[in-house]
């Protein structure tokens, strides 16, 4: 029989439904997974031991007072922490936010607790979610569970390794240019990134407005799909969230691939890419063949420009969005500042880390006066062509498939020194964040040792595409084997 | 020639209200150069009848115009580094 910590949220939940085994003691069999796993893996800021407890047994006594149980009755999951939960820390991995405890909670953690689900704990990322390697968090290095001398990938590289590692099934991200989708290929485990507009960004740190949306890391796609149905849907206080009615993301899931047509952009694939890491790709590719899907080759003759435009384009709403951390409403303040501006500039200096100021150095420059068209005007142009290249592909294709990273975990410092080469990691998955399609990275196998990420992008708000594919590439390759870690917690 | 100096990167770090380090300016002067070097790919497009796009999804959605109330002011200054009598403090704007 399997621990408590190896099973789904989907089986969790039907245990805890049957009174088989209480919340509490779910929640109590993952902080103990916790405990034994997290030194070696630095997957958390923060861990609300007798907060998750508190309300898990709440749920107990009304489930044994007769209650329904709710659809993730009894779930334990970890929240990233760029998402706001009323009164706790959060610090989006940056010093700047040191101290902060925000006076409201993010609609999609409110939906999920209002589900059932057990919130053991935030986890580390990029500062404020700029990375791709989680190695820009101003707190500590989250190690990839796999191979802890390697990054988890980000910026949402805790909520994969807390997955990974067996510590929830399920964990919020944040995805602005493929923080759910790369660490969730970095470390074998599904990520999903919904349709921008699908999930509420109420309490989501901004970092690029236009570009972030909140989704799910999770060991199943079953999984990924009952989290989505439970977070998605309108929001009264995100008025970019879209008024789409939401469909029930789980019925999708059995319909096999049968008649289903992926497309591919091979010529975009030729260079740059991981040998082993694109066998296991094709092979992917040739398994959902097999099932009955076509393959078929499509052009977007405007991605190799998308990197470019993406770092244009979410830099400069970087640096707008980030203006308002100056010492006066929120975080930390330098000591003694001599006025106003010496307050503003001290402040941004302590407290941002590098990566953050680089980005918004950039995003200032591309926004100012004499570059303003060159530069940000273009880009939000040769944002509409990569957008018209994505309509034109689903005229023959129901997904888009690619590796989600050319490469697969690299090691700490790799690329670090030269940011244009951690930007280019992120090759296969901003484009969905510019066209502002759904997204989904499931393991397809090991190349070296390491997980191998295969991506799907879908239109708009088709993300039962992605469920319905994602399911049976799954059911085909088997839900993986996890991460070779020993449970015992002593080193 | 190098499209971000020193000076670039001193003028926009001004506008961006951050102090920077000596070794901060030379190395972001060389990696944003890099960075834009890079990015030239895209002036060579030919971009007649592409709006620029500015958010992945125009829902044009408009709410009511009605009152309603926010979060409270108390709730909101408990989190500032420095409040007094309802209001946020900052040193002195002018002169100093």
């Amino acid at each position: 029989m399997s621990a408590l910590h190896e099973l789904s949220a989907v089986e969790l939940r039907r245990k805890v439904a049957g009174r088989e085994v209480s919340a509490e003691e779910v929640t109590r069999a993952h902080l103990d997974r916790l405990r034994a796993v997290e030194p070696r893996i630095d997957a958390y800021l923060l861990v609300l031991e007798e907060r998750a407890l508190e309300r898990a047994r709440a749920l107990d006594r009304s489930l044994a007072a007769g209650q329904p149980a709710p659809a993730l009755a009894g779930v334990p999951v970890a929240v990233k922490d760029v998402l706001d939960i009323e009164g706790l820390p959060t610090t989006c991995g940056s010093r700047i936010l040191e101290g902060y405890r925000p006076p409201f909670t993010a609609t999609a953690v409110q939906r999920l607790e209002a589900a059932g689900a057990i919130v053991i704990g935030k986890t580390n990322m990029d500062e404020f979610a700029m990375g791709s390697s989680t190695e820009n968090s101003a707190y500590k290095k989250t190690k990839n569970p796999w191979d802890p001398s390697r990054v988890p990938g980000g910026s949402s590289g805790g909520s994969a390794a807390a997955v990974a590692a067996g510590t929830v099934p399920l964990a919020l991200g944040s995805d602005t240019g493929g923080s759910i989708r790369q660490p969730a290929a970095l470390c074998g485990v599904v990520g999903l990134k919904p349709t921008y507009g699908r999930v509420s960004r109420y309490g989501l740190v901004a970092f690029a407005s236009s570009l972030d949306q909140v989704g799910v890391l999770s060991r199943t796609v079953e999984d990924a799909a009952l989290a989505l149905s439970v977070i998605a849907g309108p929001d009264p206080l995100d008025s970019t969230s879209a008024p789409e009615p939401v469909p029930d993301f789980s019925s999708a899931l059995a319909a096999g691939v049968e008649g289903t047509r992926i497309g591919v952009p091979w010529r975009f694939l030729e260079a740059g890419v991981d040998e082993g890491l694109l066998t296991r790709f094709r092979e992917a590719l040739a398994a959902l063949e097999g099932a009955g899907a076509r393959i078929v080759d499509v052009d977007l003759p405007h991605l190799p420009h998308a990197i470019a435009t993406y770092y244009i384009v979410a830099t400069a709403e970087a640096s707008s969005n980030l203006a308002r951390y100056d010492g006066v409403r929120y975080g930390l303040r330098a000591p003694n500042p001599a006025n106003l501006a010496h307050l503003y500039g001290e402040t941004r200096d302590r407290g941002f880390g590098p990566e953050v100021k680089r980005r918004i150095i950039l995003g200032t420059f591309v926004l100012s006066s004499g570059y303003y068209d060159a530069y940000y005007l273009r880009a939000q142009k040769v944002r509409t062509l990569i957008r018209r290249d994505f309509e034109r592909a689903f005229e023959h294709c129901d997904v888009v498939a690619t590796p989600t990273s050319p490469v697969p975990a690299f090691r700490f410092g790799e690329k670090t020194a030269d940011p244009l080469q951690m930007y280019l990691a992120d090759v296969f998955t901003v484009p969905a964040n510019l066209g502002g399609l759904p997204g989904l990275s499931l393991p397809c196998g090991l190349a070296d040792g390491l997980p191998v990420g295969f991506q799907m992008l879908s239109r708009r708000f088709d993300e039962p595409a992605l469920a319905r594919i994602g399911a049976a590439c799954e059911s085909l390759n088997g839900v993986p084997a996890g991460p070779p870690i020993e449970s015992n917690g002593r080193d | 020639m190098p499209k971000v100096t020193v000076e670039t990167v001193d003028h926009v770090a001004r506008l961006a209200r951050l102090s920077l380090t000596d070794e901060e300016r030379t190395l972001f002067a060389r990696q944003l150069d890099q960075v834009l070097e890079y990015a030239e790919s895209i002036q060579a497009l030919d971009l007649e009848g592409a709006e620029p796009m500015s958010h992945a999804l125009a829902t044009g959605a408009f709410r009511a115009d009605e009152p309603r109330d926010g979060l409270a002011r108390e709730r909101v200054l408990e989190a500032a580094p420095d409040a007094k009598d309802g209001l946020f403090r900052v040193p002195r704007v002018l002169g100093g």
